[in-house]
């Protein structure tokens, strides 16, 4: 009966509070909608200028769409006036290339496509000189017969496991950010919630009645949990059916992760709400608190941390919901693969939910 | 006549300041009892304990015979706190409906006390507005209205009538005679020396300690004194 008034009066507050709605259902798309047009935009063909290059090379550097165009010295200013990326210059069996490099993953990348233009065009070579050795070997001793098969190039078929060959970054980044708008925008409304409970001294008088300790916190995750589901149901919606992101496995699942998710948000929030004493404190735990998730949440492969750095993403919430989160949108993976990932985040909830009864102690000895 | 408040030797401190010494109280049914001293005196901190939210470092507080703190006593203890603790983004009505709930007032119940609440402290016509949008005044009286609401036993009211305006500051006693005379026992803290005219009896409260207590009438007497801010002045000088 308290949560239930606990819960009403919470929903009296949201729906009252069109700002802090508007934050929590609004604000996720707002994000999610530019990340996927950012992300998804068309690659810029490099432009590289070359001096005393064979046409071979200059057609083999065209088919891997990169712009040629012939200069004559190789300086900085015509790199920056002809607005190039790099010029390669070749001096006999000297190659020599020089990157703009402004944008480093541009410029590896283009540094790649003409290092392999280069060797493919030295290999055919090394192919024709081949073959005319081997011609001439034959008019030398004819009666030997010397065969010699064309190599050709093998055909690599390439089959995915997950996604296909149109996936994009997105689609592996999306989960993760539909779990973490839940988690931050959930965190932060019901931490100063609670927080103005506190400092306008009305937590105190909800303890001076004879409602229990823990309904106030039930309370509280019921009342902002179910604002979170909608909220949940809402982003993934708008994530599947409009930005068109992969969701492979259940909607459903999905709902349970972030709900998951949303509680353990839910109780950390009101926890922290304790050591603030004004809304500007309680932003400042999101530089400690929250933007360090985002790193462990998948974004970054986890193999490749430091150990000690994969013990901390263990310490982290998202990082259960993040690969929960990718195993059911991107794998399309089921219940039993998230099990264990649920029930981790079940269990920071419930070490939060168990402090949070203590901590208002502070107010009430029972 | 019984004794609905019995402060036995309660001392507090926060860490190495001693903000209580050794109070001793008692507050008996039915009657309206004043606790009077300036700000600082540790009046709040003594309200606190006797509702169970702070807890004494020694001594204990018994309220209709049970030792505070304890749930079922809150049912029948009305705290009106110092600080307007509302919701100022919910009507006046909500703020009520909410608190009654809390005291698991049946519905048809709700609606009979927040009527009778709200029309105690005039607030009738204003219960659909937000509390954010209330005068300071009507924020105290709204905060007495929550303290009545589930109609408790013992009212325990922490400056009640600060930011009131005299006419409705009357009023108000008036109707904490009232409640009286249902056998209601009412501890009020103030610093206001005409209220403490008011009282059945008061004690006068000073860094922490009671420094005298009696009816009004007694305390005059025994200094000698017609008002009650010179007995404060003399008794407090005494103690220097």
């Amino acid at each position: 009966m308290s949560i239930a008034a606990m819960v009403k009066r919470i929903f009296h507050q949201m729906l009252r509070d069109k700002r802090a709605l508007a934050l929590m259902m609004v604000a996720p798309l707002l994000i999610l909608t530019l990340l996927n047009y950012l992300l998804a935009g068309n690659t810029v063909d490099p432009r590289l200028g070359v001096m005393n290059t064979d046409d071979n090379l200059v057609e083999r550097l065209k088919d891997s769409n990169i712009i040629v165009l012939q200069v004559e010295e190789s300086s900085k200013e015509i790199l920056l006036e002809k607005d190039l990326d790099g010029i390669l210059e070749i001096n006999g069996d000297e190659v020599s290339l020089t990157l703009t490099n402004d944008q480093p993953n541009a410029a590896k990348s283009l540094q790649i496509k003409v290092k392999q233009a280069i060797a493919a065009e030295k290999a055919k070579e090394q192919g024709e000189n081949l073959s005319a050795f081997m011609e001439r070997i034959k008019s030398q001793f004819p009666e030997i017969p010397v065969k010699m098969e064309q190599v050709k190039a093998p055909e690599v078929t390439t089959s995915y496991i997950y996604g296909d060959k149109d996936t994009l970054f997105f689609d592996q980044l999306s989960p993760i950010l539909v779990g973490f708008f839940v988690f931050f925008f959930v965190f932060l409304i019901s931490g100063i919630a609670l927080l103005r409970e506190r400092t306008t001294g009305t937590l105190e008088r909800l303890l001076a009645t004879p409602i229990l300790r823990r309904d106030i916190v039930f309370g509280y995750l019921l009342g902002y949990g179910l604002f979170a589901v909608i909220q949940t149901i809402i982003v993934v919606t708008y994530a599947v059916k409009v930005l068109d992101i992969t969701l492979v496995g259940s909607f459903w699942n999905v709902v349970i992760i972030n709900l998951t998710l949303a509680l353990v948000a839910l109780s950390l929030g009101i926890l922290l709400s304790a050591f603030a004493n004004s809304e500007f404190q309680m932003m400042q735990f999101i530089p400690i608190a929250i933007i360090p998730q985002v790193f462990f949440a998948g974004i970054f492969p986890f193999e490749s941390m430091a150990g000690w750095m994969q013990i901390l993403a263990k310490c982290m919430p998202m990082y259960y919901g993040g690969s929960a989160l990718v195993d059911v949108m991107y794998k399309g993976l089921g219940l039993s693969t998230i099990r264990n990932d649920l029930l981790v985040l079940l269990g920071f909830a419930l070490v939060f939910i168990v402090l949070n009864i203590v901590a208002l102690k502070k107010y009430r000895k029972i | 006549m019984s004794s609905s408040i019995v402060i036995n030797e309660v001392s507090k401190s926060f860490g190495q300041k001693k903000v209580l010494n050794q109070i001793n109280l008692t507050v008996k049914s039915g009657e309206i009892f004043g606790l009077i001293g300036p700000s600082g005196s540790g009046k709040t901190t003594l309200v606190k304990i006797i509702v169970g939210m702070e807890s004494p470092s020694q001594g204990d507080v018994k309220l209709l015979n049970t030792t505070v703190p304890n749930l079922k006593l809150l049912q029948r203890i009305g705290y009106m706190a110092q600080a307007d603790a509302l919701y100022s983004d919910l009507t006046g009505e909500e703020n009520l409906a909410f608190f009654a709930s809390l005291f698991k007032l049946k519905k048809e119940e709700q609606i009979k006390r927040i009527a009778y609440a709200a029309d105690l402290v005039n607030l009738t016509v204003d219960l659909k507005k937000k509390v954010q949008n209330y005068s300071g005044g009507m924020k105290r009286r709204l905060s007495l209205a929550v303290a009545l609401i589930q109609n408790p036993e013992i009212l325990i009211l922490d400056e009640p009538t600060v930011g009131i305006d005299p006419e409705l500051r009357q009023s108000i006693w008036a109707e904490l005679y009232r409640l009286k005379n249902e056998g209601k026992t009412i501890l009020v803290t103030t610093h206001v020396m005409d209220e403490a005219e008011k009282c059945d009896r008061l004690a006068m409260v000073r860094d922490g300690e009671i420094i005298t207590s009696g009816s009004p009438a007694e305390l005059k007497e025994l200094y000698g004194i017609t008002s009650l801010e010179e007995v404060f002045l003399k008794a407090g000088g005494n103690q220097l």
